[in-house]
């Protein structure tokens, strides 16, 4: 069972220093958010109404937040008369014993899964687990990611903090049947990882997935994924149990034809992922039940300026922008949403009763490249700035120093610190905690090796944004 | 108070007095394609499948040649003798298609007559799609609009594929591993 993030300890700035300093995670990471970033922008690039699909992803996620309370009955109603059972649950702790209360009515005690986010939010595996269930993950990374017993580190590529020898060493301890002479070749890895879960597939009766969309008018589901574990897990078994945010919820059918356009390619930097399957209620015989899930999301919707990452849709556009993300990686950030996304909505989820969660508000340089990416335009630097505004003292302004004190320890970084300042209209430098002189006590501290610092700006820094 | 309840009371108190948004769509929603057989079969092979572009008389003899000996699932309303009848044994599927869009090179099953059920186009390796070039339309709007909801709906687009371990792409993940499309014209 991998672990979960629930209470993972260690601050924003502690966390980033420790992983700085992993140069095969720096690697991967340069390498796949460079990557990826390229391919997005090619394939953004090609579409002349982008800016409108974009404005059009906004208004529909605004609008349908605005009346979330109608669109939720009217997905129950067409779920329901669609065959379909539909719970509702306000935390996680409720929505996990609802799942365990309907595996363990089938009788099964095993479960396959599509990788979702809100699962791991809510630590479904361990909850599981506790009764006596084995969830197992089928989704490559997060295969990797479970069989190491380690933590996702990207919300699109979660293992790819691991290079290929480690993936091998994983699979020959934990796959039995594996042969020793497996090499690290990636095709070599996914044929094993193919093989081991094949017979699972056919043999699990119970398979548990997150959505990516829900449609209110019709009563669809929509899982986008790669790998096709997707629709073996949502095809295969008898039972299929989806448990979703309530943000996840459109209107209409046709938003889809908005919402098919900008993730694919927000995301994957694809014109269209491998496969998007749809379903409405209980489909080829199958017992379908969808889990409502709020767990914090009624609370991020009360607040004004934050309630806007709720139109979030995980593309991961903007943890490959981020100058921050790209040095630190995921696991820094303590939360299933790594990266600018998670900087705003993990501390809005959880509140920021923790010390690591006070300090992702300040796990930012602002300097917006985020927000340019952002296919249903959230302004992440202005709810990170709000957020900062709103931090419990002491420890915002420790964590909020250290940051400050890399951002600023610097004159080019100071400028770019200042342009994002000039950008959010003079927010900035009243909420900026503590006096100029508090830095200049910090910026001596050696958080971030200076060399690299120097690697990222010759690499063009936030500049070089798709 | 039920769960339900207290969501929506929840939502109800937050956005109380909140402004609603209309939606505007200034996107494309058609789009004027002089060649969409052509931009279609681009975008097919732009993600490593296999495509044909023949005549819809010469089809028969083309999926003889492509299949062999193969033991081929032939789905309940697909227009062709024999085929393999199980599953578990069987080297690939032959469908027809609801819709293919050209801009995106995707292939949508509705799982209707001659598209077969949703594991039989899954659990193959290898799945040869006939589409015919009156299916294809130009772009996802054109798409949306012509699906049908309450059918179960499979986007299909090159075949299975991941990155996960360093960023190399492989194909043939759990999904078929070989893709092949037949355009009839
Ligand atoms: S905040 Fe925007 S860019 Fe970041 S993951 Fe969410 S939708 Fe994508």
């Amino acid at each position: 069972m991998s672990a979960t993030f629930l209470g993972m300890p260690g601050n924003f700035p502690k966390n980033a220093s420790q992983a700085v300093q992993n140069s095969q995670l720096r690697y991967n990471l340069r390498k796949a958010t460079h990557t990826i970033r390229g391919k997005r922008a090619g394939v953004v690039a090609e579409l002349p109404d982008w800016q409108e699909l974009r404005a059009a992803g906004k208004a529909i996620k605004d609008h349908t937040l605005r009346n979330l309370d109608r669109y939720l009955v009217m997905m129950e109603e067409a779920v329901t008369s669609a065959g379909g059972t539909v719970h509702w649950a306000r935390d996680a702790a409720e929505a996990n014993r609802i799942v365990a209360g309907l595996v363990q009515a089938t009788g099964e005690r095993e479960v396959v899964k599509v990788k979702s986010m809100a699962t791991q939010e809510i630590g479904l595996n361990e909850a599981l687990a506790e009764q006596g269930i084995a969830a197992y993950e089928t989704d490559l990374a997060e295969l990797i990611v479970q069989l190491g017993d380690d933590f996702p580190s990207h919300i699109l590529v979660p293992a790819i903090h691991r290079n290929r020898s480690e993936i091998r060493e994983i699979f020959l301890d934990k796959m039995p049947e594996v042969p020793e002479n497996l090499t690290d070749d990636p095709p070599a890895l996914t044929e094993a990882a193919r093989l081991h879960l094949r017979e699972r597939f056919l043999r699990s009766k119970v398979a548990i997935s997150g959505a990516n969309f829900m449609v209110a008018e019709t009563g669809t589901l929509v899982v986008l994924e790669s790998e096709g574990n997707g629709r073996m897990c949502l095809t295969l078994p008898e039972t299929l149990i989806s448990v979703v945010g309530i943000e996840k919820l459109l209107p209409s059918w046709r938003d889809l034809e908005v919402f098919l356009q900008l993730l694919p390619r927000s995301s994957t930097g694809e014109r269209m992922n491998p496969y998007t399957s749809m379903w409405t209620g209980a489909v080829e015989g199958q017992d379908f039940h969808l889990v409502l899930l709020d767990n914090g999301r009624t609370d991020v919707l009360a607040d004004e300026v934050g309630r806007q990452a709720l139109r979030c849709i995980r593309c991961s556009a903007c943890l490959n922008v981020c100058p921050v993300y790209e040095r630190v990686g995921g696991h820094a950030y303590g939360s299933v949403y790594p990266g600018p996304i998670g900087a705003i909505l993990t501390p809005q989820l959880r509140g920021m009763s923790s010390e690591l969660d006070a300090s992702l508000p300040f796990a930012s340089s602002l300097c917006g490249a985020c927000y340019d990416v952002c296919p249903v335009a959230i302004d992440i630097p202005e709810v990170l700035v709000d957020l900062r505004s709103k931090a419990p003292h002491p420890a915002a302004e420790r964590a909020g120093m250290k940051v400050a004190g890399w951002i600023l320890n610097d004159h080019v970084r100071l400028a770019k610190a200042q342009r994002a300042a000039t950008r959010l209209r003079g927010l900035l430098p009243k909420r900026l905690p503590g006096p100029a002189s508090a830095w200049t006590d910090t910026r001596d501290l050696p958080e971030i090796p200076d060399e690299s610092f120097r690697d990222w700006w010759e690499r063009g820094g936030p500049d070089e944004r798709a | 108070m039920s769960a339900r309840d207290e969501i929506l009371a929840r939502i109800g108190r937050a956005v109380a007095g909140a402004q609603d948004v209309e939606i505007p769509r200034g996107y494309r929603t058609t789009q004027q394609v002089d060649d969409l057989v052509g931009l279609f079969a681009e975008r097919v092979d732009d993600y490593r499948a296999i495509v044909h572009v023949i005549p819809g008389g010469d089809v028969p003899a083309r999926i003889d040649e492509l299949t062999g000996d193969r033991r081929m699932i032939v789905p309940d309303g697909f227009d062709r003798a024999g085929g393999w009848p199980e599953l578990g044994t069987a080297d690939g599927v032959i469908t027809g298609c609801a819709v293919a869009i050209a801009e995106t090179g995707t292939i949508v099953l509705d799982h209707g007559p001659g598209q077969g059920t949703r594991a039989q186009t899954l659990v193959p390796d290898y799945h040869l799609c006939v589409v015919r070039a009156t299916q294809i339309v130009a772009c996802v709007p054109e798409a949306v609009a012509r699906l049908d909801p309450s059918r179960p709906l499979t986007w299909i687009s090159g075949p299975s594929a991941t990155s996960d371990i360093e960023l190399n792409r492989v194909e043939g993940v759990h999904g078929p591993r070989t893709l092949e499309v037949i355009i009839s014209t």
